[in-house]
């Protein structure tokens, strides 16, 4: 990256007036240019100021395992669209357009995102009146016109307990030319209660920011804070929290695996999964006394520590876990009827990955190597490398597989951590937020990249706080994978990807 | 006078049981304690004493789907003999009759669905009826075979002359029959591989799906008729596959029943250790089965 970026690395924080302020033209322009360097947007958000808007960009630098930031300033309300040129944009650019009331001019597929007023009233880039209320998923669906094409409208209710979505299919007989999503039914406005803060309850809000990845989206925003306060972290509890991230990793892993069994009506692996996902929950249960993980972490450590009684106890349950597991799944790959069912199955190519912008398993199961721990190592996985698990295929079979390996890792992992579980406190003081900073924090919660940047004003409160869920990146892969496949096939590669509505929804 | 009476009770009262075994089989191979046996019985009973919600874009067509099936299976389970017993009701040619009682009830499933207007329960339909006119062939093929072998065309007929006897004879041929039948029988009552009858996934379902506006003693009825159904072609399947008979009435519908109980057990082992074909393969298999039932038509014509 050239001298119009900033430099800095994850979980690190940089005086906000350090980052080079461009024209909104050299902005886009280097961005395209890094882009085509092989770098990818982990970030980008507007700051709607009183009659400008700060844009910020955030693009990670793979080979050098380092981020970099720029950012521009706009007193238009128009920009041209990078989009069109860069698929991994469309999404950022909609989000900016509906948060800041910016208009990226001829925008492929300029719609409203999560369908809520813009952070300034008035400033709407689609001119809606203030009045009228926004009804969510309302708006201009593509369709495709001919003799024996038909339009199949799913959800937002839905016939299974999961969250709500819409799901437009442009169906020839059975089989999908296009599948449109729309989202937005869980929005809760979770960025705009942000800033001003921290304050105490919003540890606990960002543990719910998808209630799965409670300890994902949990140390990404304690290594905010820690970033922005200079906190050393312990090294005891970067291992707690590097066992309690694998743990979630597992639950969620498992969870899908029996999941997926379910969906192509494969019963025994359904069912023993769904029982072994609640064995590595109660797992995480033994660290922090909640299931799901919540109440663990604490900006400057954990707030539990594991004694030695439970750390047996641990290995001793993992122990039983794995071996339960694992004729579990094997059953799997051993079943004819499974395999025919999973082989060939939405299929996304590595050029449309990359495209895209995948992250995590999705990604992964494409060939393309990206995974947080190893790229932009945080905590404990800057001591310890995870081996990074790949496929080819990019079908609801590597995308299976792909989770049965990263498990056995994890498995590994956390066995080999508890073993060597260094000495020493597991909390440092916590400490008040430099003021005029940036903060960035990535790590690999279990269905991809997250992302949280934070910006401070001059008390060191949150100006703005941004955050990106894998899901943000991936939902546009599984509209891409049914492309045609037979319509009957939706379910299990949603499943497949398994994305999180209110990760996206914020 | 006392078969007719027992067959009657046995078609009437045994259908759901076959559910129940199946669901407990498959809750065994999960490692589950399951369902009770007789849990479909108290389901329909729930299901008849509840009201009834029809849509207002539905015709008469809508509440018409569900009687016409339930009295075309009803009918249907009058002509086919049950074990080594002949059927109440049985004529020269009442083996078309019997086909085309299944073709009626599902033309009246499927337009009853179509009556909706749901782009769900059409996907459905459309599919019901793709792979049925794919199915009939073999059962088609199927009962003309044994009618040659029988001479008959009667339904009793063919079906109860069906002795070891013919098994030696005609081995090839009938194990050829047997594995057809089999694989209609799972595709005609929605079983695994085919369809999925516990899936809750709208858009993989053919059945089902169209089947969901239907409530309250409507669909009370479509899940009594599709268990009869089950039980009618079972019925088929056992006195080809096991012609055991012993002389005695009382002995042989307690190998009947017995044999049925097996089927159902059967069933359940399948639907537990395989999963869902795609749906594009379902013809495939489908195609296959005709092929099986035609080699065993030539079989018995040289």
């Amino acid at each position: 990256m050239n001298g119009s970026f900033r430099i800095l690395f994850n979980g690190s924080a940089v005086p906000f007036a350090d980052i080079p302020q461009v024209d909104p033209v050299p902005f886009l322009q280097n961005i395209l240019d890094a882009i085509d360097r092989g770098r990818r947007v982990v970030s980008y958000f507007g700051i709607p100021g009183a009659a400008e808007t700060t844009l910020v960009c955030v693009l990670a630098d793979k080979t050098e395992g380092r981020l970099g930031v720029t950012r521009t300033v706009t007193r238009e309300d128009r920009l041209p669209t990078l989009a069109l040129l860069c698929p991994q944009l469309q999404l950022f650019e909609r989000e900016i357009a509906e948060q800041c009331g910016l208009t990226f001019d001829d925008h492929p597929w300029f719609k409203p995102v999560r369908f809520h007023r813009p952070f300034v009233p008035g400033r709407d880039a689609w001119n809606r009146p203030a009045d009228v209320p926004l009804k969510v998923g309302v708006m201009d669906y593509y369709q495709v016109a001919g003799d024996d094409v038909h339009e199949v409208a799913v959800g937002p209710v839905h016939a299974g307990i999961i969250e709500p979505g819409h799901f437009r299919f442009q169906c020839h007989g059975e089989e999908v030319f296009h599948l449109e999503i729309s989202l937005g039914y869980q929005h809760r406005g979770v960025e705009a209660g942000l800033p001003g803060g921290p304050h105490p309850r919003t540890l606990q809000q960002m543990e719910t920011v998808a209630g799965d990845t409670t300890i994902g989206h949990g140390q990404a925003y304690c290594m905010v804070l820690e970033a922005l306060g200079g906190i050393k972290v312990p090294p005891r509890a970067e291992v707690l929290r590097g066992i309690a991230l694998e743990l979630e990793r597992l639950a969620n892993h498992t969870g899908d695996l029996g999941a997926i069994a379910g969906d192509v009506g494969y019963l025994p692996t359904a069912s023993f999964c769904g029982r072994i996902r609640g064995d590595f929950l109660n797992m995480t249960a033994v660290l922090c006394g909640s299931r799901f993980g919540r109440g663990l972490l604490t900006p400057g450590g954990t707030i539990f520590d594991l004694t030695a009684d439970h750390r047996d106890d641990l290995l001793k349950r993992l122990a039983a876990a794995r071996r339960d597991l694992t004729d579990a799944v094997e059953l799997l790959w051993s079943t004819p009827s499974v395999m025919g069912r999973l082989e060939g199955t939405g299929a996304v190519s590595r050029e449309f990955a990359v495209k895209l912008s995948l992250v995590g398993p999705a990604a992964r199961a494409c060939g393309v190597k990206r995974d947080v721990r190893l790229d932009y190592p945080f905590g404990i996985f800057r001591m310890t490398h995870l081996p990074v698990a790949t496929a080819f295929h990019g079908d609801v079979c590597a995308r299976t597989m792909i989770r049965w390996q990263e498990a056995q890792k994890s498995m590994d992992f956390i066995e080999e951590q508890l073993q060597h579980l260094p000495a020493g406190d597991h909390r440092a003081k916590a400490a008040p937020c430099a003021g005029r900073h940036l903060a960035v924090a990535l790590t690999e919660g279990w269905r991809g990249e997250i992302c949280h940047v934070a910006i401070t004003d001059d008390e060191g409160r949150f100006a703005r706080y941004k955050i990106v869920d894998p899901s943000f990146h991936n939902w546009q892969g599984l509209a891409m994978a049914l492309r045609g496949e037979q319509i009957s096939d939706f379910p299990l590669c949603n499943k497949s990807f398994n994305l999180s509505y209110c990760g996206f929804d914020l | 006078m006392t078969d007719i009476i027992i067959h009657c009770a046995v078609a009437l009262l045994l259908p759901p049981l076959l559910l129940g075994v199946i669901g407990k089989t498959k809750a065994a191979f999960a490692g589950r304690v399951g369902a009770p046996y007789l849990q479909p019985y108290y389901d329909l009973i729930k299901l008849f004493q509840k009201g009834s919600v029809f849509s207002e874009t539905t015709t008469w067509v809508f509440r018409a789907g569900p009687v016409v099936t339930l009295a075309a299976t009803l009918f249907a389970a009058l002509l086919v003999p049950l074990g080594r017993h002949g059927a109440p009701v049985s004529f020269s040619g009442d083996m078309i009759l019997f086909a085309y009682l299944f073709g009626l009830s599902r033309f009246f499933t499927t337009i009853a669905a179509l009556d909706t207007g749901s782009s769900f329960e059409g996907m459905g339909a459309a599919r019901e009826v793709t792979f049925s006119c794919l199915a009939e062939p073999t059962l088609f093929f199927a009962l003309i075979t044994l009618a040659r072998m029988s001479k008959s065309l009667t339904l009793s007929t063919i079906l109860t002359s069906v002795t070891p006897a013919i098994w030696l004879a005609a081995g090839a041929s009938m194990l050829l029959l047997v594995g057809a039948l089999f694989i209609i029988l799972l595709a005609e009552n929605c079983r695994i591989p085919f369809d999925d009858p516990n899936t809750h996934l709208e858009l993989t379902m053919i059945h089902e799906v169209m089947v969901l506006d239907h409530s309250g003693p409507a669909f009370g009825m479509i899940l009594y008729g599709a268990a009869l159904k089950l039980f009618v072609l079972g019925a088929v399947f056992v006195n080809v596959a096991l012609p055991v008979a012993t002389g005695n009435t009382f002995a042989d519908w307690a190998i009947f029943i017995i044999a049925m109980l097996g089927l159902a057990v059967t069933i359940g082992v399948v639907e537990s250790v395989m999963a869902r074909l795609r749906l594009v393969r379902v013809p495939q298999l489908l195609v296959g089965a005709t092929i099986l039932s035609a080699f065993a038509m030539i079989l018995v014509l040289r």
